[in-house]
């Protein structure tokens, strides 16, 4: 038996292929082996089109593998009904994307609180005092009650990682997080995630184009075409 | 217990949706309050007029009524091998007495579905003044019992109730006719040798021709003596508790007594069949109402899942699972359901007013509390069933598609 008691995230020999059975198939993701460990703090970098959003999404539970293993937690996943990959993902993982994806409906404190109610109902007492201990982390103690479109870009996204961060993932997966901010904000937040890296002790896995970013994780892997062509830590 | 509190959070995302989408929300919800105010309106104005022609129709009617079986000839049946050729005369149905009537009334006092059991003694006569004479319809009562049938004091327009000790009462036509008031003598011929002198004690009006012209209401023993059935009833009133079951009832009546029984239903069979041809147009708008109510939901949902594509990817992504976003718009429809026919049953409550207060004023319509929670369940269900396939087409969206949906 493999030891997980390390490892977030365990892939093996994951594919992905997309119109399986049409003539158009295309396989995006060719058997990719990977394990990220609980404090990793990683980049995955890449050309457009090499697959890292596919693969963010199938690590995310997002969308399922065509063949190989995903293991969460230890968990192998390729079996779960939606019920239990919800649940999975619910407690296990929290999402950060390039477009900030606030529900406009909500306030920025209920925005934080969604997956917590999503997964248990009517938000208790302890999980709000919770959530404006992460409004303030990010800087946001102030804007708990605004609607997310009265709010910044880099508010925006700093409400999306509180939200991100609020079932206390074990990983914590960021789309090009910082992509449509401009440098000074892109800073902020990422210091942000290296913060949350350091002081919950979750692991980041980080899609971005921008080198500058990727070196200042701690770990780069590198996808082209659907294989992981290099997997190296940064010096520093 | 986990599944309903995350019923709480699915309650609030769909209000939250509803709430944000506020000129939609309003202008599908004024589209289901109107549907549920016709159907309100509509099925409260039927059931108004209904209850108002069958209450007119029963009020100067019992609801069952017991007759001797008819006199039939009894034909000996041919032996075995034998052709028999019979040249049969129908007989003629004579006055007569229900047998044993007496015990026949007594066991109906008894049964728990008639409310009232009234026998009564019917026949013809003359009725004489001078030179004109009517044919009439002589009707011996027992008061106390028939007016538990036909609440006879309702309709007297002179004089008193009450009959007995050579007191008749007469119709308002036969009284017109003969030039008759309250006071005034009268002679009743039953035959040459059988003839009574009585007082009008009242005169009442029924308001069907045929019995005002026709109806003299006597003493029952006095009638007895007339038509010369002493101590017999020719037919025992009923009455029931619920008037649309009186077929049924009469047909087990029947067999309990081997007497023939007439229910309201069976000898007013044309205005039943009006009724129910009414019924039946009335259900139709309701279906035709309710369908375009369903329909008018399900496009304004189906926009609003599109409109919410990206938010529904983002609701899965933080932990929705597809039952949750099912549910999330089956509420939102729902809700339109419940909260559309809240104030569709406030604006017939509006309408029903004003007919009934400005209208032709000839009836009355009530709004039973049934019918309104019947309207809001069947608008609410309508709601959730509309709901249906856009509720499940957004459950089935792609996350990852739905997150890059712009």
């Amino acid at each position: 038996m493999p030891d997980y008691s390390q490892d977030v995230l365990r892939l093996h020999a994951l594919r992905k292929s997309y119109n399986i059975g049409l003539p158009n198939e295309t396989e995006v993701l060719h058997g990719i082996d990977l394990e990220i460990g609980r404090t990793d703090f990683a980049a995955l970098i890449g050309p457009s089109g090499s697959g890292k959003s596919t693969l963010l999404n199938v690590i995310g539970l997002l969308d399922k593998p065509t063949a190989g293993e995903l293991y969460l937690l230890g968990q192998p996943t390729s079996t779960m009904d939606d019920e239990a990959r919800t649940t999975l993902r619910g407690n296990a993982i929290g999402f950060v994307f390039q477009f900030h994806h606030l529900i406009q409906a909500f306030t920025a404190i209920e925005n934080v609180l969604m997956p917590l109610m999503l997964a248990h109902g009517k938000p208790s007492q302890p999980a709000i005092v919770h959530a404006r201990a992460l409004l303030a982390a990010v800087g946001l103690e102030k804007f708990a009650g605004t609607k997310p479109n009265q709010l910044s870009g880099g508010q925006q996204q700093r409400v999306a990682i509180a939200r991100a961060l609020i079932t206390e993932p074990a990983l914590l997966l960021a789309d090009e997080p910082t992509g449509n901010l401009d440098t000074h904000t892109a800073a902020e937040v990422f210091d942000l995630f290296r913060r949350f890296n350091r002081e919950f002790g979750c692991a980041v896995l980080l899609v971005t184009h921008d080198p500058r970013l990727s070196v200042a994780c701690d770990r780069t892997i590198n996808l082209v075409d659907g294989v992981i062509v290099s997997d190296a830590l940064n010096k520093t | 217990m986990r599944r309903l509190r995350r019923l709480w959070t699915e309650w609030t995302i769909a209000v939250h949706f509803l709430r944000e989408g506020r000129s939609q929300t309003a202008m599908i919800m004024v589209g289901v309050a109107v549907g549920v105010a016709v159907i309100v309106f509509v099925t409260a104005l039927i059931e108004g007029l209904q209850s108002n022609i069958i209450e007119r129709t029963l009020g100067t009617q019992a609801h069952i009524r017991l007759l001797p079986p008819d006199e039939v000839n009894q034909v000996l049946p041919a032996p075995a091998g034998t052709l028999q050729l019979l040249q049969e005369d129908k007989r003629a149905q004579r006055l007569r007495s229900i047998n044993n009537w007496q015990q026949v009334s007594a066991t109906l006092d008894l049964q728990p579905l008639l409310t009232a059991v009234s026998p009564v003694v019917s026949g013809p006569a003359f009725a004489r003044r001078g030179a004109a004479f009517e044919s009439v319809a002589l009707v011996g009562i027992d008061v106390e019992r028939y007016l538990q049938i036909i609440p006879l004091g309702n309709y007297i327009i002179a004089g008193q109730l009450r009959v007995g000790a050579g007191d008749a009462m007469i119709g308002k036509l036969l009284a017109d006719e003969l030039g008759l008031r309250v006071g005034d003598k009268l002679r009743l011929e039953t035959g040459p040798l059988s003839n009574a002198v009585v007082n009008v004690a009242g005169i009442f009006q029924l308001g069907v021709r045929e019995l005002d012209a026709r109806y003299v209401y006597l003493d029952l023993k006095q009638t007895q003596s007339l038509l010369n059935l002493p101590g017999g009833v020719t037919v025992i009133d009923l009455r029931v508790a619920d008037i649309f079951t009186a077929e049924r009832i009469a047909t087990q009546i029947a067999r309990l007594t081997s007497l023939k029984a007439e229910s309201w239903i069976a000898t007013n069979s044309q205005l039943v069949s009006a009724l129910t041809a009414q019924s039946m147009s009335t259900n139709m708008i309701i279906i035709f109402v309710a369908l375009s109510v369903a329909f008018g939901i399900a496009s304004v949902l189906s926009v609003s899942v599109v409109q919410r594509t990206r938010e529904i990817g983002i609701l899965r992504a933080t932990g929705a699972s597809r039952r949750q976003i099912l549910r999330v718009f089956l509420i939102q429809g729902g809700i339109f359901g419940l909260l559309g026919s809240v104030f569709g049953v406030a604006v017939s409550y509006a309408l029903v007013w004003v007919f009934n207060t400005f209208g032709p004023q000839l009836f009355y319509i009530p709004i039973s509390g049934t019918l309104v929670v019947l309207a809001m369940l069947l608008a609410t269900l309508t709601g959730l069933v509309a709901a249906a396939v856009p509720s499940r087409r957004a459950a089935n969206l792609d996350p990852v598609v739905a997150i890059r949906y712009a």
